[in-house]
């Protein structure tokens, strides 16, 4: 739950209303323009329809470059963000060979395998040597190498399941294992921020869908209570199975999911729990394992566990954890298993070797070290940012902090006066939130050195002046806010 | 009898009514008006009817569930298991290689002639390949920990994109990072509900997905046939006669991974022109295969890149290495960096994977030789094949997969299914030549025969293909 300052509000939406009114009119100009010259459409409906990238023409085009910034080195705790420069009005955006040395505070580099690393990078090379890059075949036909039964025992005991299945992105997995688990006559309860491939796998499986109230377990007991008593919609049969949905740290808000709440009430009505590690497996936890080791949850009361292995390992591709008959009836139906090329072996080796490190397996500590520094880091920025004034979503521990920006002329003022003192940061704005809650996300790193943390946050507190969105006085006071402030979920 | 006197008795009862209605004292004078007792009937029946349309109606009272009996529906309530049971036929091990999958490979210690990986061009364990991935893998590391709107674009991913655009001759391409979620991005990305695709029923599932989650209206039509196309073509348009701003797609694929067969793109374009539809082309398998320099489909039959509105492909084939790129108009790509799920919400593609793309189509140009290898082992092994019993070769000449289809099917899928695995199974332990069957996902839509795949690759040499000609040819006899 964001609260958002009337005031705000009203400059945010006076913001859209201009940028859309000027948009359209100048699409009413463009309008009569192409009528003048030749009409090529020949019959064919526009491949683009006008309305639907009106957005991205009128609105994202004129600040494209606080977005997709190319790099030329590896999403290190310092990159190279490579400079880029526009002849058309931002219209496109043309690579220079100038480079600017920036502290990233965007990747999801959460321990810091993104760079080569000392144990890592020689075992990875070794496997590309021995299995090459791809295997060009499925698990099923001839892409089942001895590494990816290796990868996914691994796997397996590291998130504490019988048994894993590993894909070659974190993507798909979602996307393909939801149609295979559920159909016609199941129920799937997803929480209202879930990222967009489980939304895309639930629509794929044709169940039915309902939201709840993100991270409100009391919502979910209310709806799973509701669509028991109701059963399907028309027929009012009984469903056919329940499935829950969840993350694991919900990537936009940086919150925790409750998650001993929800495994509560699930066991209750005997629901099936779907958990996205996407985000907190490797990065929080005591040795690393994610939620369920913070927060204390059995990992066998959840029946699906999911996640990726692109943020803490610095790698690609995503698994499903679960029981030994889920996995086996999972290797002869999902498609992304039967049809998708396998994981890259020296990808598969990265994860192997990521994973060791962490459990103290290569014979240092280097592991234990990552996990503190991670946490350190995370809790000292955090409340840094708040002691400074910003809004800052999401829970302690969490490496993920969004900074409230709202207004839209914010993005691009917070993002490249951020750039030009060589601090990268990443702006989020509609579609991946709602319109009104515009947002910088900061990506913490045990990679981050405190002098790198403490410099950010000097910038960061200065860029924050500049451009107005310290929207809390310097110490907040809880309740003060209340009063005059909209709510939006 | 009985029905006339019933009819006198009701006649006479009429009658003394109306007589009794029109006696004097059935009637008044009222202001010197003669009041009849019909009137005083029918104001009599006016109020009736009014009394009662002043009364509520009746309804059931409402009584929502109380919360006691919500919890007993709760404790009723019995889900189903999460999973069927699961059928031990359907039930498989792959086996597990113990080395690269080049054409040449480990299995349980012993060396097998490969013919599973869709290696086409033999590039797997290619030097130049492996030199371009360790030095990306130094100097990126291995993944790009972000997607690509926040700083997951690493400068390798732009140059592999041009470089393929280069290759192709259109103006702009954009990479995917898995090949099985291009097409299914794609699709929804450009069609949306109300839209009209008509797609071949024999397109692999990540297309299916894509049509599924686009909403559009689909039409399938008859695998590979242009007379079921044209028919379908012909009906959508008398349909749809008056729907302006409707987008119509054909989609199909220039190599089907389902049948080996190759699609005939010219007569789909001239279609394509009269009935004015664009066209949605997956090149997954014939990328780096067809045509004189490996471009694809478009160049197998001499068409105009332009022609097409989009062309994807996985990279997880010919160039051997993973991921998935789709191309077109700038205008098309970019609608995509925006609009395409799997691209906007997923890590981009690991740069090392990107840099072995562009080696990958760097080799294949220089080296047109390893096209005419190719097609050379495609005859060979076709020509091998030809007397083989109880299979008929169901792919086209030139495909690079070599679909050996079951002459007499048992019955059922499962146990047409069965009897290939076994066929493959005693090819591989007796013979070491390793062979796939076709399987297929519960969930794939796609209703066309299964057979036996060979992925037939310029790095098999003639022996390795008489090897396994002669093997499936022994086998076959034995069990068919």
């Amino acid at each position: 739950m964001i609260a958002i300052p009337y005031l705000t509000a009203l400059t945010t939406y006076f913001s859209y209303g201009l940028l859309f009114a000027f948009g359209q009119f100048r699409d009413f100009f463009r309008k009569i323009f192409d009528w003048c010259s030749s009409n090529n459409l020949q019959g064919y409906a526009p491949i683009c329809l006008g309305l639907e990238d009106f957005y991205i023409r009128r609105l994202y085009l004129r600040i494209q470059d606080c977005f997709g910034r190319p790099i030329s080195s590896a999403p290190d705790a310092w990159f190279d963000v490579v400079e880029r420069h526009s002849n058309d009005n931002n219209k496109t955006l043309k690579r220079t060979s100038k480079v600017s040395r920036c502290l990233n505070l965007g990747s999801y580099n959460y321990l810091g395998f993104a760079a080569a690393d000392e144990y890592c990078t020689p075992r990875v090379i070794d496997t590309l040597k021995k299995y090459s890059p791809s295997t060009c075949s499925t698990r099923v036909d001839g892409g089942t190498t001895a590494l990816h039964n290796e990868l996914e025992e691994c796997v397996a005991s590291f998130v504490r399941k019988p048994a894993a299945l590993v894909f070659g992105m974190g993507y798909v997995t979602n996307s393909a294992i939801l149609p295979v688990l559920m159909g016609k006559g199941s129920l799937i309860i997803s929480d209202s921020l879930n990222h967009n491939s489980i939304v895309n796998g639930a629509r794929g499986s044709g169940a039915t869908i309902r939201v709840f109230q993100h991270n409100m377990p009391a919502h979910l007991e209310e709806v799973l209570r509701e669509q028991i008593a109701e059963g399907q919609p028309r027929t009012h049969r009984p469903w056919k199975k329940i499935m829950v949905i969840v993350e694991g740290i919900y990537s936009m808000e940086g919150e925790l999911c409750k998650l001993p709440e929800v495994i509560a009430i699930c066991k209750k009505y005997k629901a099936y729990t779907y958990l996205d590690e996407a985000h907190s497996i490797g990065a929080v936890g005591k040795s690393g394992r994610g939620v369920c080791e913070l927060l204390g949850v059995d990992t066998a009361d959840i029946d699906i566990m999911m996640g990726t292995f692109t943020k803490s390992f610095g790698s690609c591709g995503g698994y499903i954890a679960g029981s030994k008959e889920l996995i086996e009836y999972l290797k002869y139906t999902c498609p992304a298993h039967l049809y998708a090329t396998s994981i890259s072996p020296p990808a598969a080796q990265q994860i192997i070797s990521s994973i060791k490190v962490l459990l103290g397996e290569d014979g240092s500590s280097r592991g234990a070290q990552k996990l503190a520094k991670i946490r350190e880091n995370s809790n000292y920025f955090r409340s840094e940012l708040q002691k400074m004034g910003f809004e800052v979503l999401g829970d302690n521990d969490s490496p993920v902090m969004p900074i409230m920006l709202y207004n839209p002329a914010k993005i691009p003022a917070f993002s490249r006066e951020c750039l030009r003192q060589n601090i990268a940061v990443v702006t989020v704005a509609f579609p991946a939130t709602p319109l009104l809650l515009a947002r910088a996300r900061i990506c913490i790193s045990a990679s981050h050195s405190r002098e790198d943390l403490t410099h950010a946050l000097q910038v960061i507190s200065n860029v924050g002046d500049l451009v107005g969105i310290k929207y809390f006085p310097a110490e907040p006071t809880k309740q003060q806010q209340d009063g005059k402030t909209v709510k939006f979920e | 009898m009985m029905a006339s006197t019933v009819l006198n008795f009701v006649n006479t009862t009429l009658d003394w009514v109306t007589h009794a209605l029109d006696a004097p004292s059935a009637s008044a004078i009222v202001f010197g008006f003669n009041i009849g007792g019909h009137l005083f009937i029918e104001v009599l029946l006016l109020v009736v009817i009014l009394f009662l349309l002043s009364q509520k109606s009746y309804k059931p009272p409402k009584r929502p569930l109380t919360n006691k009996e919500i919890d007993e529906l709760c404790d009723e309530w019995v889900p189903q298991p999460l999973i069927p049971s699961i059928d031990k036929d359907l039930q498989y091990e792959p086996p597990v290689l113990e080395s690269a999958a080049g054409p040449h490979t480990i299995v349980n210690g012993k060396e097998v002639v490969n013919f599973a990986s869709a290696n086409y061009l033999g590039l797997i364990g290619h030097q130049k390949l492996i030199d371009s991935c360790s030095s990306a893998l130094e100097k990126y590391g291995v993944g790009s920990c972000g997607p690509r709107g926040f700083y997951g674009t690493i400068d390798v991913h732009l140059d592999c994109e041009a470089r393929i655009a280069k290759f192709l001759g259109t103006p702009d391409s954009i990479l995917y990072s898995y090949g099985l979620s291009t097409m299914f991005s794609a699709i929804p990305a450009f069609s949306k509900k109300g839209d009209i695709i008509v797609a071949d029923e024999g397109v692999h599932w990540g297309i299916q997905n894509g049509l599924y989650l686009s909403r559009s209206t689909v039409v399938y039509f008859k695998h590979n046939d242009m007379d079921s196309l044209q028919e379908t073509l012909e009906n959508i348009t008398s349909k749809y006669k008056h729907t302006k701003n409707l987008r119509r797609y054909i989609v199909v694929e220039a190599l089907y991974q389902n049948s080996g067969q190759i699609a005939p793109l010219d007569d789909i374009i001239k279609l394509k022109e009269k009935y004015r539809f664009r066209i949605l082309l997956d090149e997954s398998n014939s990328f780096g295969v067809l045509g004189t320099s490996g471009r694809g489909l478009t160049e197998h039959y001499g068409i105009p890149v332009e022609k097409l509105d989009l062309i994807t492909a996985a990279m997880g084939h010919a160039l051997a290495t993973e991921g998935g790129f789709c191309t077109g108009s700038a205008r098309v790509i970019d609608h995509q960096r925006l609009s395409s799920s799997g691209y906007v919400f997923s890590a981009s593609l690991p740069p090392y994977l990107a840099s072995a793309a562009i080696t990958a189509i760097d080799v294949l140009e220089e080296n047109p030789s390893l096209l005419t290898k190719l097609k050379n082992n495609v005859a060979v092994l076709r020509k091998g094949l030809s007397e083989i019993q109880g299979f008929t070769i169901a792919s086209h000449p030139e495909s690079p997969i070599v679909y050996l289809r079951l002459k007499k099917s048992q019955g059922s899928l499962n146990d047409d299914l069965r009897l290939l695995e076994n066929i493959a199974e005693r090819v591989l332990k007796e013979d070491s030549v390793f062979v796939v069957t076709s399987r297929r996902s519960t969930l794939d839509k796609c209703r066309l025969p299964v057979g036996i795949r060979l992925f037939v690759s310029a790095g098999h040499s003639e022996s390795d293909i008489h090897k396994a000609s002669e093997s499936l040819k022994r086998v076959a006899a034995l069990v068919l």
